[in-house]
């Protein structure tokens, strides 16, 4: 199996890279969605980004990935308490997945061998603490969109089936991709998408050709194109650790705060969490940035990801909400 | 069907394009066996002996799927006998967990969910091949276009007779197409071309490289030659061209390329003359691209590319297991059985003093399978004269609205406008909003009312509706002055006459409907009409897109 694509060597595309790179800064911003066409490199960046993230410790052992050893759970039945570096988890949830694959569920060979009665974690434990992402995500089962949904509201799985009742954390950040024509994303999902971003296929010949050329090279130079490319995704990575500490003294004036809730309020989405949201994508692209405080060009740079998910859908309106955003965008905060 | 004007145009420079569809099918299979990595080929056959002698050119360890494999068998599962007889659990491979080449029969009919996983085993770069085999008679019955896209190739034999077809020369020594070289402006070359051709992804151009690549190592070449790069973008960007490029070389003959033979010593310069990959592609390109793409365009509409007999169409999604009885049509989940039984086998092993495997009839788990029926609403709308723009610009609105609310109900809409003398389909069945909003931006008006043609249309898509599974209602919005009988004459009695007896037959066939009034003083004639329909009729003059969509959504008793 070829390692994924690298991140840093995708051509154009910065609205999908920045977003990615947000939420890798900040995990409770709260995920990507991204939609669109076929043959955008959609699933190669979401694919890529596992190679962003840095390393977190991590309870040898552990199935859910525990920081310390006193929240390693009980059923895991583990001895040790050593913890040791590891990647950070980015799981894969295929389309195909049973709730039992989700959830976890009775250990059947345990059962059988040994007559016990034991708990086989499921993929929500292995993302506990990293990343949780499903390709084509709104042709995602409904009752597996459901069990998501109740977990990524809780951030705890419990398990109560097969005279099992057990729960466990399970806080992961959704990465998801897809294609709108294929059918539509449920709004509570979409929701719990912190970030979203649409792309397109480049229209420039020469930047066509470059992703062509690249794309040529990863597979027909790996050794080569890896370890020019590998470099690159360091320092992104290091670049990431940095606005990470950033982050922490990073000053947020209350003018900030004041455009975000205008702007929401103009837009008219719902809840809160937009502005909530909005206000943490906008403080990590600072410390991306190595600011030491946010401003109005922050907010707006990061506005329309942030929001465009969230507005009240008006079926009537032609222009995409990502071109309401922008418009209001330029009306609130001036151009 | 496809003239065989393709095949009968063999201008003498034309050294790949002379070849026909058969050639072309069996070069892109030769090409695939040696670089696995350009995903598969779409056959577009009737089962035939056309296709038979093709696919015996395919790999026989080719393992085949079938259009409703179980996840199980793809990804792999338990393997019960394994595990009862070892006392542990013994997993079984799913076909998907050996590289190998994959054989999906009757690939038009591959729910949208099945093509999401076989395109993501694709992507992973396993090595996996997937050739397609296409046996859809329709013009929009066809492969996903979400796997399409992922396989390089596409071959159509359906013109193919037999005596036409002859079995390709026994392979030659092939060089591994991974040491082959392509020159930079190759890469450029094919980008324009593919841009030329208004082919979006990104997948084509590089699929086009490869099969080049593929091509000259078949022919010995080390570094990609014009001829290469001819057949590469021949064989992978003609079926995917969404635009016929102006032919600016038409009437001047084309250079002539240099002959295969030549360039094999690895020459270094690329010496491709002008258009001549553009001209490789053009000359594939069926005659009728604007009606495919049409065609196209109405699959992509209807939200699944799977075929018209299917039946009950969420038949089969399994739900979790129940415990339960075993009862007349009801089946055992086996796993879950055992499952539920397997922590009490000690102690039931104790109790009994005997061994083996001790299941009780409460650990009984039976399957459930969903079998609820999306609902299609079909709007029928009257775009005639009389009273043509506001209404359907209301109608579209509506369809729209119900549309964003749908995604709870899980309803499909599609509209038909009639005008003139005919109806047409503007919106297939689809969920899609997006889709949705493409489509009904240009709507044409005006003309005469064909109301009974409008509920023609609108019983056949009824009818096309609930062979794939749904339950179709029709919403017709008119101010009920017929004039425009069946058969295109301009006669009123007549016209009145023809509506009354579609409405009977719309009734006969069952189809829920109701009759919306929009006429500015309630219409007696529809009130009738309606009563033939069973259906409510609801006059609502100067109604605006929000109030229909909740008038709409209140009679069909949400």
């Amino acid at each position: 199996m070829m390692p994924p694509f690298p991140f840093s060597a995708i051509v154009g595309q910065d609205e999908m890279k920045r977003a990615m790179i947000l939420t890798a800064i900040d995990a409770s911003i709260g995920g990507v969605l991204v939609f669109g066409d076929r043959g955008t490199g959609k699933s190669t960046a979401v694919r890529a980004l596992a190679a962003l993230l840095p390393p977190i410790k991590a309870i040898r052992g552990c199935p859910v990935n525990s920081a310390r050893a006193k929240d390693v759970p009980v059923w895991a039945g583990l001895m040790t308490k050593r913890a040791q570096q590891v990647p950070t988890p980015v799981v894969d949830l295929p389309l195909g997945v049973t709730e039992d694959r989700v959830t976890g569920a009775l250990d059947i060979e345990k059962a059988l061998t040994q007559g016990e009665k034991a708990f086989q974690p499921g993929l929500l434990a292995r993302a506990n603490r990293g990343y949780l992402y499903i390709d084509e995500v709104n042709l995602l089962e409904d009752h597996i969109v459901d069990l998501l949904l109740d977990v990524a509201q809780s951030s705890e799985n419990v398990v109560e089936r097969e005279g099992l009742s057990i729960r466990h954390p399970a806080r992961f950040v959704l990465v998801g991709s897809g294609n709108p024509e294929e059918g539509e994303l449920r709004p509570q999902l979409l929701d719990r998408f912190g970030l979203s971003v649409e792309v397109s296929s480049p229209t420039e010949v020469e930047t066509r050709v470059e992703v062509i050329k690249r794309r040529d090279a990863f597979e027909h130079d790996n050794a080569a194109f890896m370890l020019r490319w590998q470099a690159e995704d360091a320092a992104i990575r290091e670049r990431i650790l940095t606005a990470r500490e950033t982050l922490k003294d990073l000053k947020t004036p209350d003018k900030v705060l004041a455009d975000v809730a205008e702007l929401c309020l103009a837009l008219g989405s719902d809840g809160l969490r937009g502005e909530l949201t909005l206000l943490k994508a906008a403080r990590a692209y600072a410390a991306w940035r190595d600011d030491t405080a946010v401003t109005r060009t922050h907010v707006r740079d990061v506005a329309p990801m942030a929001l465009r998910h969230r507005l009240r859908r008006d079926p009537l309106d032609e222009a995409g909400s990502g071109t309401r955003v922008a418009r209001t965008v330029a009306d609130v905060l001036g151009a | 069907m496809r003239p065989a004007a393709v095949r009968a145009s063999p201008a003498p420079w034309q050294t790949f394009l002379a070849h026909d569809a058969w050639t072309r099918a069996c070069l892109a299979l030769r090409l695939l066996s040696l670089d696995p990595g350009l995903g598969g080929i779409c056959i577009r056959a009737r089962s035939g002996p056309v296709r038979d002698r093709l696919t015996a050119q395919i790999d026989p360890q080719a393992r085949r799927l079938h259009p409703n494999i179980s996840d199980d068998a793809l990804f792999g599962g338990i393997d019960l006998s394994a595990t009862l007889s070892a006392g542990r659990l013994m997993r079984e491979k799913g076909l998907l967990a050996t590289a190998g080449t994959l054989i999906l029969t009757m690939a038009e009919r591959a729910t949208p969910s099945l093509a999401a996983r076989l395109a993501v085993a694709l992507d992973k770069g396993n090595d996996h091949t997937l050739i397609a085999l296409d046996e859809g008679a329709e013009p929009d019955e066809a492969l996903n276009p979400k796997l399409a896209e992922r396989l390089a190739f596409h071959a159509d034999l359906s013109d193919c007779a037999l005596h036409e077809v002859s079995d390709p020369e026994p392979p030659n020594e092939a060089l591994d197409p991974k040491t082959v070289r392509v020159p930079t402006e190759a890469i450029l070359e094919v980008t324009q071309v593919a841009a030329t051709l208004g082919i979006d992804s990104l997948r084509a151009p590089q699929f086009a490289l490869r099969a080049a690549r593929a091509h000259a190592a078949l022919f010995g070449r080390s570094v990609v030659a014009a001829p290469d790069l001819e057949a590469g973008c021949a064989l992978t960007l003609a079926h995917r061209a969404t635009r016929i490029p102006e032919p600016e070389t038409a009437e001047e003959p084309p250079a002539q390329p240099p002959d295969q033979r030549e360039t094999e010593g690895g020459e270094e310069r690329l010496d491709l003359p002008d258009e001549l990959l553009l001209d490789a592609v053009r000359a594939l390109l069926p005659d009728n691209l604007l009606d495919q793409l049409a065609a196209r365009a109405a699959r992509a509409g209807r939200g699944s590319g799977t075929g018209a007999a299917r039946k009950g169409n969420r038949r089969g999604r399994p739900l979790p297991p129940r415990a339960g009885r075993i009862s007349d049509g009801a089946r055992i989940d086996l796993i879950a059985t055992l499952r539920a039984a397997a922590p009490w086998q000690t102690i039931r092993r104790l109790q009994a003093g005997r061994p083996g495997l001790h299941i009780r009839a409460d650990d009984i788990r039976l399957k459930r399978f969903e079998e609820k029926s999306d609902r299609l609403l079909i709007f029928a709308v009257d775009a005639s004269g009389s009273a043509a723009l506001a209404r359907l610009a209301e109608a579209k609105g509506a369809v729209e609205l119900l549309l964003a609310q749908a995604y709870a109900r899980r309803d499909y809409v599609a509209l038909i406008a009639f005008r003139d003398t005919a109806a047409d389909l503007m919106l297939p069945p689809t969920r899609s909003l997006v889709q949705t909003k493409r489509r009904l931006a240009g709507l044409p008006g005006g003309g005469g009312t064909p109301l009974a043609a409008g509920m023609k249309d609108a019983l056949g898509l009824a009818d096309q509706a609930r062979r794939r599974g749904m339950t179709p209602t029709v919403a017709l919005l008119t101010d009920g002055r017929a004039n425009i009988a069946l058969d295109g004459s301009a006669d009123r009695k007549q016209a009145a006459t023809d509506a009354q007896q579609m409405a009977r037959l719309l009734r006969a066939d069952g189809v829920e409907a109701i009759v919306i009034d929009t006429g500015n003083r309630p219409e007696p004639a529809l009130r009738h009409l309606a009563q033939t329909l069973d259906g409510a009729y609801l006059p609502l003059p100067r109604a605006d897109a929000a109030r229909l969509s909740t008038t709409v959504a209140a009679a069909l008793g949400d």
